[in-house]
C-alpha cells in the first residue's frame, strides 16, 4: 500500500506539471482555465493519498472544501469569460493584456 | 502492492496522463474538455483505489457532472471553435516552459521516490466518518463559510454574465 | 461447487449477475416499446400494433430488424468521433446505474450467502447520482456533433432540463438517507421492512416521493417533460440527425433510464423487495422478494405510460421555472422539516 501511495503522489506531481505546462503554452482563455482545474485536481489527489497514508480524514475534508471552492471559482470565472467575450469577441489571452478595456 | 491493484492503478494512471497530454495539445476546446473529463473520471477511480469512496463519488458528481457541463455549455454558447497559435512548441518560449515544468516534476518526483512514507494498515473512510469529521468543531466554521461562498459565487456569476445590470 | 475459493465464487457470481441484469434490461426495453404502444393505444381508444405475430408481440423484433437495415447517415461537417461516441456514452451511463440496486433478499446458495445485487458499495445512492450526472454528456455531445442548428439547440435544451431536475432529484433523496442513516441501498431497503407499509418511505416521506417522481419524469424526458422529443418543436431535438442503430441506441438509453428510475423509486420509497405484509405475504425467499419487487417496478412503469397518455407537454420556460423555482424550494423545505423532526426525536 505504501507503493500505491507513493505512485499516486508521483502521478499527482506529473499531472500538476502537465497542467502548469498547459497554462504556459495555451492561448485560449477557457483552455487555460481547464488546465488550472487540472492542477487543482492533482492537488486533490495528493491530499487523498496523504490522508490514506496518515489514516486521518483531514485530507478528505480538505478535498471536499477544495472541490467546493473550485466549483464556485469555475462558475464566476466562466461568467467573466462570457463578459469578456461579449466585449471583445475573442478569447485569446493576448488580447486582454492591457488590464483595462 | 498486489498485482491486481498495481495493474488497475497503472491503467488508470496511464489513462489520466494520456488524457492530460491530449488536453494540453488539442486545438479545439471541446476536445480538451472531454479529455479533462477522462482525467477526472480516472482520478475518481484512483480515489476509490485509495480507499475513499465518498470523495470518488463526489468527484464525479461535482467535477465531472457539474463543473465540466458548465464548461461545455460556455464553449458551445460562445461557439469557440479553435484558437490562434500561441508560443510555438519548438520556439524558445515553448522550450523554456517545457524545461521549467520538467524541472518542477524532476524535483518533486525525486523527493517523493526517496522519501519514507509510512502507511497505516487500514482506515475507515466511509461517508459517515467523513461527515462526522466535516461537522466536527474543527471544520464546522469552514463548512458554513463555504455555503456563504457558494451563495456569493451564484450572485456574482449571474451579475457578471447579464447583458445589462 | 463448494471447492471453489470465496474469491472465485464471488467472481463467477458477479459475472452471472451482470450478464443476467444486462440481458433482462435489454429484454425489458424491447418489451416496453411494445407495451407502451399497446397501452397508449388502448387509452386513446384505438388498438395499437396487433399485426406482427399474435397480438402484435413480434413488433419489437420487427422494429429491431427495420432499424438494423436502415441507412446510416452522417451530416456533412459533423465530427465523426463525437457523432459515433455520443449514443454509446448515453447507453453506457444508463446501464451502469443499475449496478448498486438490490432486487431481492439475500439467500444462501451452495453454503454461501448471495446478494441479489452486483455491488454493495458504501456510497450506493451517491454513485447513482454520479452516473445520472454523466448521462447528460451523451445528450450534449449528440446535439453538438451533428453540426445542425436543430440538434445543437435541442441538445442544449435537453441537457439543461436534465441537470436542472437533477438537483431536486438529489435533494428528494436526502430525507430518505437521513432516515436510514446510510448511503447504502441495502440499509435503505432494510429500513423499510415492517408491518403494513408503515415504514415505507412512501408514507414517511410522501412529499419527497412526489418530488422524486416529478423530477425523475423530467430527468428521463418523459411526458409531460418531453419537449426534446416534441415533433412540432425542434424537429426531433438532439437526435434529429441520427438514424438506424445509433438512434436505436439513444432510444435504448432513454428507456433504460426510465427503468432505472422506476427501480430506484421502488428501492428508495416503496420498500424494495419487502412486501409490507410480512405475516401474510412471505418475503424472505428470493423468489417471493423478486416477485414483489417486479410488481412494484411494473406498476411504476405503467404510471409513466399513463402520464404520457394523459398530460399535455410543458413549454420550455414553464419547465425551467417549475424545476428551479418550485421543486427546489419544496425539496429544501422537506429536508429542513425531516432534519428537524429527526433531531427533535433524538
Amino acid at each position: 500500500m505504501s507503493e500505491l501511495v507513493r505512485h499516486a503522489l508521483v502521478l499527482s506531481a506529473l499531472l500538476f506539471s502537465i497542467g502548469a505546462l498547459g497554462v504556459f503554452l495555451r492561448r485560449n482563455l477557457i483552455t487555460v482555465f481547464m488546465c488550472v482545474e487540472l492542477m487543482l485536481n492533482a492537488v486533490n489527489l495528493a491530499f487523498v493519498a496523504f490522508s490514506r497514508a496518515l489514516g486521518a480524514l483531514d485530507g478528505q475534508v480538505l478535498v471536499f472544501f477544495v472541490m467546493t471552492v473550485a466549483a464556485a471559482e469555475a462558475a464566476v470565472g466562466l461568467a467573466i469569460v462570457i463578459a469578456l467575450h461579449r466585449k471583445k469577441d475573442t478569447l485569446n489571452v493576448d488580447a486582454f493584456s492591457l488590464l483595462r478595456f | 502492492m498486489e498485482t491486481v491493484t498495481a495493474i488497475v492503478f497503472y491503467v488508470l494512471a496511464g489513462a489520466a496522463v494520456a488524457a492530460a497530454l491530449v488536453m494540453i495539445t488539442q486545438k479545439s476546446p471541446i476536445g480538451s474538455a472531454f479529455a479533462l473529463i477522462v482525467v477526472l473520471c480516472s482520478l475518481s477511480a484512483i480515489y476509490g483505489l485509495l480507499g475513499s469512496p465518498f470523495i470518488a463519488a463526489l468527484q464525479i458528481v461535482v467535477y465531472a457532472g457539474a463543473v465540466m457541463v458548465l464548461f461545455l455549455f460556455v464553449i458551445m454558447l460562445l461557439n469557440v471553435r479553435s484558437e490562434e497559435p500561441g508560443p510555438s512548441r519548438g520556439g524558445p518560449l515553448g522550450l523554456t516552459a517545457l524545461g521549467l515544468c520538467a524541472l518542477l516534476l524532476a524535483q518533486v518526483a525525486s523527493v517523493l521516490l526517496r522519501a519514507r512514507i509510512d502507511v497505516v494498515a487500514s482506515y475507515d473512510a466511509s461517508s459517515a466518518r467523513v461527515a462526522q469529521e466535516l461537522f466536527s468543531p474543527r471544520f464546522l466554521y469552514a463548512f458554513e463559510a463555504t455555503s456563504v461562498l457558494i451563495l456569493a459565487a451564484l450572485v456574482g456569476a449571474i451579475a457578471l454574465a447579464k447583458k445589462e445590470l | 461447487m463448494s471447492s471453489l475459493s470465496d474469491l472465485q465464487f464471488e467472481l463467477i457470481a458477479t459475472v452471472v449477475k451482470v450478464a443476467v441484469l444486462i440481458g433482462s434490461l435489454l429484454g425489458i426495453f424491447s418489451g416496453m416499446t411494445y407495451v407502451e404502444r399497446r397501452v397508449l393505444a388502448f387509452m386513446q381508444f384505438r388498438l395499437g400494433p396487433n399485426r406482427t405475430g399474435p397480438f402484435g408481440l413480434l413488433q419489437p423484433v420487427a422494429d429491431g430488424i427495420k432499424l438494423f437495415f436502415k441507412e446510416e447517415v452522417m451530416p456533412e461537417g459533423a465530427n465523426a468521433l463525437a457523432f459515433y461516441a455520443a449514443p454509446l456514452l448515453s447507453v453506457v451511463a444508463a446501464l451502469m446505474a443499475i449496478a448498486v440496486v438490490p432486487y431481492g433478499p439475500p439467500f444462501s446458495l451452495f453454503g454461501r450467502t448471495l446478494q441479489l445485487q452486483i455491488a454493495n458499495v458504501d456510497v450506493g445512492v451517491l454513485y447513482i447520482f454520479a452516473i445520472t450526472s454523466l448521462g447528460v454528456y451523451g445528450v450534449v455531445l449528440a446535439g453538438w456533433a451533428a453540426n445542425s442548428k436543430y440538434s445543437l439547440l435541442g441538445g442544449l435544451r435537453s441537457s439543461a432540463q436534465m441537470f436542472s431536475y437533477e438537483l431536486s432529484l438529489g435533494m428528494s433523496w436526502v430525507g430518505v438517507i437521513m432516515i436510514a442513516g446510510s448511503f447504502r441501498m441495502n440499509d435503505i431497503v432494510d429500513h423499510q421492512a415492517g408491518w403494513f407499509f408503515r415504514h415505507w418511505n412512501l408514507v414517511l416521506q410522501f412529499p419527497a416521493f412526489v418530488i422524486y417522481f416529478i423530477a425523475a419524469t423530467a430527468e428521463v424526458s418523459r411526458t409531460p417533460f418531453d419537449l426534446p422529443e416534441g415533433e412540432a418543436e425542434l424537429v426531433a431535438g438532439f437526435h434529429t440527425e441520427y438514424s438506424s442503430m445509433k438512434f436505436a441506441l439513444i432510444q435504448m438509453a432513454e428507456y433504460i433510464n426510465m427503468i432505472t428510475v422506476a427501480v430506484l423509486c421502488t428501492n428508495l420509497f416503496l420498500g424494495g423487495w419487502h412486501s409490507g405484509l410480512p405475516g401474510i405475504l412471505p418475503e424472505s425467499h428470493p423468489i417471493f422478494g423478486f416477485v414483489y419487487f417486479t410488481v412494484k417496478v411494473a406498476a411504476l412503469l405503467f404510471v409513466f405510460i399513463w402520464l404520457r397518455g394523459t398530460l399535455p407537454r410543458f413549454r420550455y420556460d414553464q419547465l425551467m421555472d417549475f424545476g428551479w423555482k418550485r421543486l427546489i424550494p419544496v425539496a429544501a423545505l422537506n429536508i429542513l422539516v425531516t432534519a428537524g423532526l429527526l433531531a427533535f426525536r433524538g
